[in-house]
């Protein structure tokens, strides 16, 4: 009798796996790279091991450029009927996905015990973003904050102490000023302090704005305070870092370029996300620290990075494969691992007991600096029609940084421009 | 400039001329060669100029790897072909009922295509990229194509060079009982072709280097053409290493490159014969 | 062959190029302009009409005005600097200057070139502290500028890149133009012993007129419908200084999806197109019996 069950049950086995085998759903997964290094071969990486761990899924990656180019190809997929499964968007893009009922909420796919269990095992500062009516549209994967690179050897040779980076706006513009040189015509040879302003500036900004105790908006997503007194005092300092105090590059200052920048001791201190910890890490040729975005009236960054997103077109079994993928990818012990390969913040607080990431924090300290600023983190500015109403926001600044208005005009006019945005979203 | 020498003692140009033109040359030859630099030599050396600096092909063959330009080039290389292609087809058939038939509506015809001299589906796109997503045509080679395969350029030169072929010629043959397109076949297009060799150079060129348009309408990998994959790969936001850069973009643009240095008389002449029209 | 038979052959000839020039130019011009006053659709809620509210909303949108004029002021500056870089190129190639055809290579060599292609490079050049604009710079002692993130040169800036490769491409017509000139307007200046400047501009520029109109009008749709480096270099910052028409279209159709407000938008651009056919009309029109 047992031999009779055991041959049913193999050739049932076997039927099923080929059957799986025939019925493999491919999985399309559009995700960006904002930070240097070899994203795209890690990527990949996971996605063939996932397929080997699942046959009857094959996960699909494609690159699809920036954060901002990546959500125009999502949501263009999206309206031409021929949508991804999945994909990382930014966690401010959640609003625009849902009014363009492109994503469904993660709470759909949540049906075990485990599965809530997973859907509460993340930080909760990380949750803000993706989270609004009640319902979590988005998990976290390549989640960061802002923080502060210093080079030590700069910090040597100007005399500072190398492992006590600047703790406070005032420490910021004196050590600043110590750190600037130049050279014999009176050009800039190196800028104290370097915090970038192209194509995003707002994200930079916040940890600005939120360290002078201002926040820029409301978590229903249809307010913002960009004319906030607060708020313009915070831009007034970015723009005096350059203009007053002369430690800071003026005009507007490359994303892409900052790090190599600072690898380039072109720049002794800047601000930059965690996410690019593991590519300044490989490159510098000195001895440099990690550590916590200087005080004002209190510590602040906002978070950044982007979620996992499953679209609505997609069929079900898509959707179902994009969800398993979705908890593969942020099982602690990978989270650990991809916290490790990029400097991104692991999603979750038992990633961090992981054996690998407790080694490698223990070995290489700054890798916990960003989630040790957690507690003090905020929520990204996200909002309704967020591209536009944060183009506002991201014009005005750059408009103040390159003088061209005052940070007081700046602000009231990106606050115009917003409210009029958000009125439809009022109701 | 300026030259105020008699003409007569100076059927050679001044060496006035002569430097200018150099100078010129050099100045716009500059940022290519200082991309093959940085193309040819390891990262270190991208921004300083080093006399001993080590040459190297490493950059591209991490440019090759890097992102999939094999594909990249292969969707490009159809693309055109596909483009050209339909175009020789349609085209010679409307530029010929154009030249050679009297018809009610003839002018109105001819000037609802000249409106696509000034008017390209660029700059309609959103509405065209509607079109193409009600097609179910978005994301395919085809799609990116489709606009295009109507060239009203294309159209009129074809259109003033039948014009010009001798009513003998299709008289004769008229004679000997050949149908409309036959005539078409036998004598319009064997005398039409340095025409179409210069249209085909002016195609190739024109849609090997679209952009635009590609953007919009591809999202994946399988029908990515050159120009939106180098910009994907080049996008300054992951941290840039001009080196591996430089190496795509020249890469990407290498096909077209060493074709024009081959075929420069040739290229050169179909552009003139382009305009000459 | 009867004239019924003619007519419908010329139509059935006419057809296929028709479909594809009716379907992508001449039907969504008009689908575009019904639906500048028709709402943005979203999910739930379809296209109403609104009447002129998307013109309004353009006319009091800031980014619309900066566009607009920052297309013009770039019209402006590439059109007549690379007609004139031009003719000097023709002229040169066309004289028996050593090494014509290494000149007449560098001079063409970038309209070859995919404007992606060329955006990339320029922006290895315009980097701020290392790009080599700013190392042969401070050669001399000058500073440094930061050429695509100071809104002041951001468009020139790209300007200069726009030139570059324009330039080579317009020069190839003026050849053409000038090969086809007769000799015996030169042996006619020869012997009355002008100069080569009189020569040039009282005999070779008004001939070259109907070139120069053919090239004025390529260059003004290229002003208004090339933007590929835009999106490379500088996407459209700092703070919307190098923001081009057809660029802002872009972004309003594809990053904010308001198909209300981009319909107006390329309304507008159709009517600036328009602008300059009717302009080539009337120019030709005049100068064409020159010849």
């Amino acid at each position: 009798m047992k031999k009779w069950l055991t041959a049913v049950s193999m050739a049932a086995a076997g039927l099923c796996t080929s059957a799986t085998a025939l019925a493999q759903t491919e999985v399309p997964f559009y995700f960006p790279i904002a930070v240097g290094g070899p994203i795209t071969k890690i990527i990949d990486q996971y996605a063939s091991d996932f397929n080997k761990d699942n046959p009857s899924y094959k996960v699909v990656p494609v690159y699809a450029g920036t954060y901002q180019e990546t959500i125009v190809k999502a949501l263009t997929a999206h309206k031409s009927g021929k949508p991804p499964a999945a994909g990382i968007l930014l966690s401010t893009d959640t609003f625009t996905l849902a009014d363009e009922d492109a994503i469904v909420p993660i709470d759909n796919f949540v049906k075990t015990d485990d599965d809530r269990a997973w859907l509460k095992s993340f930080f909760p500062a990380f949750m803000l973003n993706g989270q609004f009516a009640g319902k979590t549209w988005g998990v976290p994967f390549q989640r960061s904050t802002v923080v502060m690179y210093w080079n030590k050897d700069l910090f040597k040779e100007a005399g500072l102490d190398p492992n006590k980076p600047p703790q406070n706006w005032k420490e910021l513009v004196s050590m600043g000023q110590k750190l600037t040189k130049k050279d014999a015509n009176g050009n800039v040879t190196q800028w104290g302090v370097q915090v970038p302003s192209s194509g995003f500036p707002y994200w930079l900004f916040q940890g600005f704005s939120t360290q002078n105790g201002a926040i820029l908006a409301n978590a229903e997503g249809n307010e913002v305070k960009y004319d906030d007194p607060k708020v313009i005092e915070a831009l007034q300092f970015w723009v005096d870092l350059s203009r007053k105090y002369g430690i800071h590059p003026p005009g507007i200052v490359e994303w892409g370029t900052t790090p190599r920048d600072f690898m380039e001791r072109k720049a002794a201190i800047i601000w930059t996300t965690t996410g690019n910890l593991t590519n300044i890490r490989s490159n510098a040729k000195f001895d440099f620290g990690v550590a916590m975005l200087p005080e004002g009236v209190r510590r602040g960054s906002p978070t950044g990075g982007g979620n996992f997103f499953i679209f609505k077109k997609a069929s079900s079994a898509e959707q179902e494969g994009a969800f398993k993928f979705a908890k593969w990818l942020t099982q602690p012990a990978r989270a650990a691992k991809w916290s490790i390969d990029t400097g991104y913040v692991a999603v979750s607080p038992a990633s961090y007991e992981t054996p690998e990431l407790k080694k490698y924090a223990a070995e290489f300290p700054p890798a916990l600096v960003a989630r040790d600023q957690l507690p003090f983190a905020v929520a990204e500015l996200s909002t309704h029609d967020n591209q536009r109403v944060t183009k506002a926001l991201n014009d005005g600044l750059q408009a103040a940084l390159t003088g061209k208005k005052t940070p007081e005009q700046a602000m009231k006019d990106a606050q115009a421009e917003a409210n009029r945005l958000l009125r439809p979203y009022k109701r | 400039m300026s030259q105020h020498a008699a003409f007569s003692s100076s059927t050679q140009p001044g060496w006035l001329s002569t430097i200018g033109a150099w100078l010129l040359a050099i100045v716009w030859v500059l940022p290519l060669l200082y991309s093959a630099w940085a193309a040819f030599h390891p990262s270190e050396f991208a921004t300083r100029l080093a006399w001993d600096a080590p040459l190297t092909l490493d950059n591209f063959a991490k440019a090759w790897e890097a992102a999939p330009f094999a594909r990249y080039f292969l969707n490009t290389t159809m693309l055109v072909a596909m483009i050209l292609g339909i175009q020789l087809v349609l085209c010679t058939l409307a530029a010929y009922a154009f030249a050679r038939y009297e018809f009610a509506g003839k002018n109105l015809m001819f000037s609802l295509m000249l409106v696509q001299l000034m008017v390209m589906p660029e700059i309609l796109i959103v509405r065209n990229y509607q079109t193409l997503s009600q097609l179910g045509l978005v994301d395919t080679l085809f799609g990116i194509g489709l606009p295009y395969f109507a060239s009203a350029f294309a159209i009129f030169l074809l259109r003033q060079t039948f014009k010009t072929i001798p009513k003998e010629l299709v008289e004769a043959a008229q004679m000997e009982g050949a149908s409309a397109l036959q005539i078409l076949w036998h004598v319009y297009i064997p005398l039409a072709k340095p025409v179409y060799l210069a249209f085909s150079l002016v195609s190739v060129s024109y849609h090997w280097n679209n952009f635009l348009w590609p953007l919009v309408v591809t999202n994946s990998v399988e029908s990515r053409p050159l120009t939106v994959g180098l910009q994907v790969f080049a996008s300054t936001d992951q941290g840039i290493d001009w080196s591996i850069i430089t190496a795509a973009t020249l890469l990407t643009s290498g096909p077209l490159l060493i074709g024009f240095l081959i075929f420069q008389r040739q290229f050169v002449q179909s552009f003139m014969r382009a305009g000459i029209k | 062959m009867s004239v019924t038979t003619r007519h419908i052959q010329a139509y059935l000839l006419l057809l296929p190029a028709f479909v594809f020039l009716v379907g992508f130019t001449h039907y969504p011009a008009v689908a575009t302009l019904i639906d500048s006053f028709m709402s943005t659709p979203r999910a739930g809620r379809a296209a109403v009409y609104v009447g002129i509210e998307n013109y309004q909303v353009m006319v009091e949108d800031p980014i619309f005005w900066k566009s607009l004029f920052n297309n013009l002021w770039f019209a402006l500056a590439t059109i007549p600097i690379s007609i004139a870089l031009s003719v000097a190129m023709a002229l040169w190639v066309n004289e028996k200057i050593v090494g014509r055809q290494f000149l007449r290579m560098s001079y063409f060599l970038p309209t070859v070139l995919p404007m992606i292609a060329v955006a990339n490079i320029w922006i290895f050049f315009y980097t701020p502290g290392y790009g080599l604009i700013n190392q042969f710079l401070q050669l001399f002692g000058l500073p440094g500028q930061n050429w695509l993130g100071n809104p002041s040169l951001a468009l020139g800036a790209v300007t200069v890149v726009a030139i570059w490769k324009e330039a080579g491409f317009f020069m190839i017509f003026y050849l053409a133009a000038l090969q086809t000139m007769s000799p015996s307007y030169k042996e006619a200046a020869m012997i009355e012993g002008a100069s080569r400047w009189y020569f040039f501009r009282r005999v070779q520029w008004p001939l070259l007129m109907p070139t120069t109109i053919f090239v004025l009008v390529n260059a003004l749709i290229n002003a208004f419908r090339l933007v590929d480096h835009i999106i490379v270099m500088t996407k459209g910052g700092p703070d919307n200084a190098s923001s081009l028409l057809l660029f802002y279209l872009y972004e309003v159709g594809f990053k904010f999806w308001d198909q209300g407000l981009a319909s107006a938008l390329t309304v507008v651009l159709l009517f600036i197109l328009a602008l300059v056919g009717l302009l080539q009309f009337f120019l030709l029109d005049r100068r064409t019996h020159y010849r």
